[in-house]
């Protein structure tokens, strides 16, 4: 779905962390978000998902204001998001982690779970074969059964993205989803982006500070300093930016590669 | 003769132990479950056993009553009232994260005990509430006593059977994951308020329901036998002691202190006459060593808590 931001700004106190900012995420399209620390990304990200409300400006999704919606309402329109630190749930295990995720749980009402107790079995046996295979696809299979509080920082960010893959959303936020997986990992994880984006057609929007999978993977790529959009386009393009190599301090956007 | 006693005192013991039991499977809904901080056990309890007290008493010129209801009717109303006040101070409360969820809910109980204890007209303030009919009448004493053990018992075994379904149903399983991390489970499209106050409604109810329980037992209530100390706290050190998240474990804890708890005032009989004075003192210290020493070196409980069985067997 498109993702749409017009002229939002918010402000901490007397930061201001997103100012008039504006951005478009095509359907389809796999969008990175870069800038330096402090540049807004994350607020923007929690604004879009609806964790923190603009003190103005609005959030579009496919058209549809949903700038006054919560969180939960946004899954339901197809919206999902991930977090910067994964937000695992530690006292549970990792299959179970995956188990929240789907909707229309029949056995979500207490009424269903005490005296309809078949309804919830029939629901549970799809959602655990879904979890099954997601598993695999992530070679969790081995640790399904682990506390998920006992899992590598690195495995962590793999189970947060496998309730990307259970939910039904097909738009979907990542926070730097490679950081702490290793290099064998991040690969597979963004071939896993890629089909699904290119083959069926889903929607990301990356926040990621590891140019070379903003490179392999992002296109366009948005940059953002001091709150709004620096500039926007392909990759290659915008690491010439004099602008943006500035924002990032002459530093780190592969500028030793530029000309 | 004897025998005869301590046979008629265990009896006395298990079933008040079994009705905390009651209320600390209440508490782990809230906490366990999901990890709402309810200091205010005392008020819905309470709530529970005036409600079935005045609807079951034959009229009285001291308070609010003459319904002379069955039994039945005012566990029901009980639960269901118990129920209703939760679910208000949960509309404004669930939000509030755990150490404000403590403190709102410390006033909660104050307030529900203070209007216990100044609505005369409701409630015959601090002289309570005499003559609440006990069950099985028609069995003889030590008949009755033991009928209302078996009920109690079985009560426990309804409940057991409502809250650990619930914990092993996806409903409980929404309620952990809230405990663990909210906002994820916000970002998974579950409207968190509405399981916080679930949680909430139905812990306060099967606190209300024990109160009923409660008062049909003793047969006399008053504000004082909702004193937060041997309602609110003891239920903690229950659950803290048995295993909070674990339902046989809160079963378990309530029981074990209960028992400790009763011993102690036997112990308190053989001090030196100087310090029989400080006897009530001295039985909650040891039970707040007690907790100390589980917080210590098993701050899990004794039956700590597990994964629940999942709900469908995997295949291979």
């Amino acid at each position: 779905m498109r993702i749409e931001v017009r002229n939002v700004s918010k402000a901490f106190g007397g930061i201001r962390a997103v100012r008039d900012c504006s951005l478009t995420v095509e359907p389809g399209t796999i969008t990175g978000l870069i800038g330096p620390n402090g540049a807004g990304k994350s607020t923007l990200f929690d604004i879009i998902a609806g964790f923190t409300r603009p003190d103005s400006g609005r959030v579009l999704l496919d058209g549809r204001d949903i700038t006054p919606l919560p969180p939960h309402r946004r899954f339901h329109l197809g919206l999902y998001r991930t977090f910067q630190i994964p937000r695992i749930f530690a006292r549970m295990t990792v299959e179970e982690n995956l188990l929240v995720v789907p909707p229309h749980q029949p056995g979500e009402n207490l009424l269903v779970s005490w005296f309809l107790w078949p309804r919830v079995v029939r629901r549970e046996r799809e959602i655990v074969r879904r979890a099954g295979e997601v598993l695999e696809r992530l070679g969790l299979w081995r640790l399904r059964d682990a506390l998920a509080g006992e899992l590598s920082g690195g495995q962590k960010k793999l189970l947060e993205f496998g309730r990307v893959l259970m939910s039904p959303c097909r738009t979907v936020l990542l926070d730097e989803p490679g950081a702490g997986v290793n290099r064998t990992l991040m690969a597979r994880l963004a071939g896993l982006i890629a089909e699904l984006a290119h083959e069926e057609g889903w929607t990301f929007c990356i926040v990621e500070h590891d140019m070379d999978l903003v490179a392999r993977l992002c296109d366009p790529v948005i940059v953002m300093a001091e709150g709004t959009v620096l500039t926007q386009g392909r990759f290659d393009d915008i690491r010439r930016d004099r602008q943006v190599i500035e924002a990032y301090l002459g530093g780190t956007l592969g500028a030793e590669a530029a000309p | 003769m004897e025998l005869v006693g301590l046979a008629s005192f265990l009896v006395f013991f298990l079933t008040l132990a079994g009705i905390y039991a009651l209320v600390t499977l209440g508490l782990n809904v809230q906490w366990g479950f999901s990890g709402q901080f309810n200091i205010g056990i005392a008020g819905f309890w309470a709530i529970g056993a005036y409600t079935a007290a005045i609807l079951d008493t034959p009229a009285s010129p001291f308070h609010l009553g003459g319904f002379a209801m069955p039994f039945w009717v005012g566990a029901l109303a009980a639960t269901l009232l118990a129920a209703a006040v939760a679910f208000l101070v949960g509309v404004i409360c669930v939000d509030l994260r755990t150490d404000y969820l403590a403190i709102a809910t410390i006033g909660i109980g104050e307030i529900i005990r203070l209007v216990l204890k100044n609505e005369e007209w409701l409630t015959n303030g601090v002289r309570g509430i005499a003559g609440i009919p006990r069950l099985f009448e028609a069995l003889g004493r030590s008949g009755q006593a033991l009928a209302f053990l078996g009920f109690v018992l079985l009560a426990i075994l309804l409940v057991y059977a409502l809250v650990e379904r619930a914990a092993r149903s996806p409903w409980g399983r929404v309620q952990r994951a809230i405990r663990d991390e909210e906002l994820a489970v916000a970002a998974c499209g579950r409207d968190v308020r509405r399981f916080r106050l679930e949680s909430f409604v139905l812990g306060s109810a099967i606190m209300g329901f024990a109160g009923a329980v409660h008062a049909h037992f003793v047969g006399f209530i008053s504000p004082e036998a909702f004193d937060p100390l041997f309602t609110t706290f003891l239920v903690w050190v229950m659950l803290v002691v048995g295993g909070s998240g674990n339902n046989r474990g809160a079963i378990l804890g309530a029981f074990l202190v209960w028992a400790i708890w009763s011993l102690a005032q036997f112990a308190t009989a053989y001090l030196p006459l100087a310090w029989a004075g400080r006897a009530g003192a001295l039985r909650v210290l040891l039970v707040g060593v007690l907790l100390q020493l589980v917080l210590l070196w098993r701050p899990q409980g004794l039956l700590p808590e597990r994964p629940p069985p999942p709900v469908v067997r995997r295949d291979a």
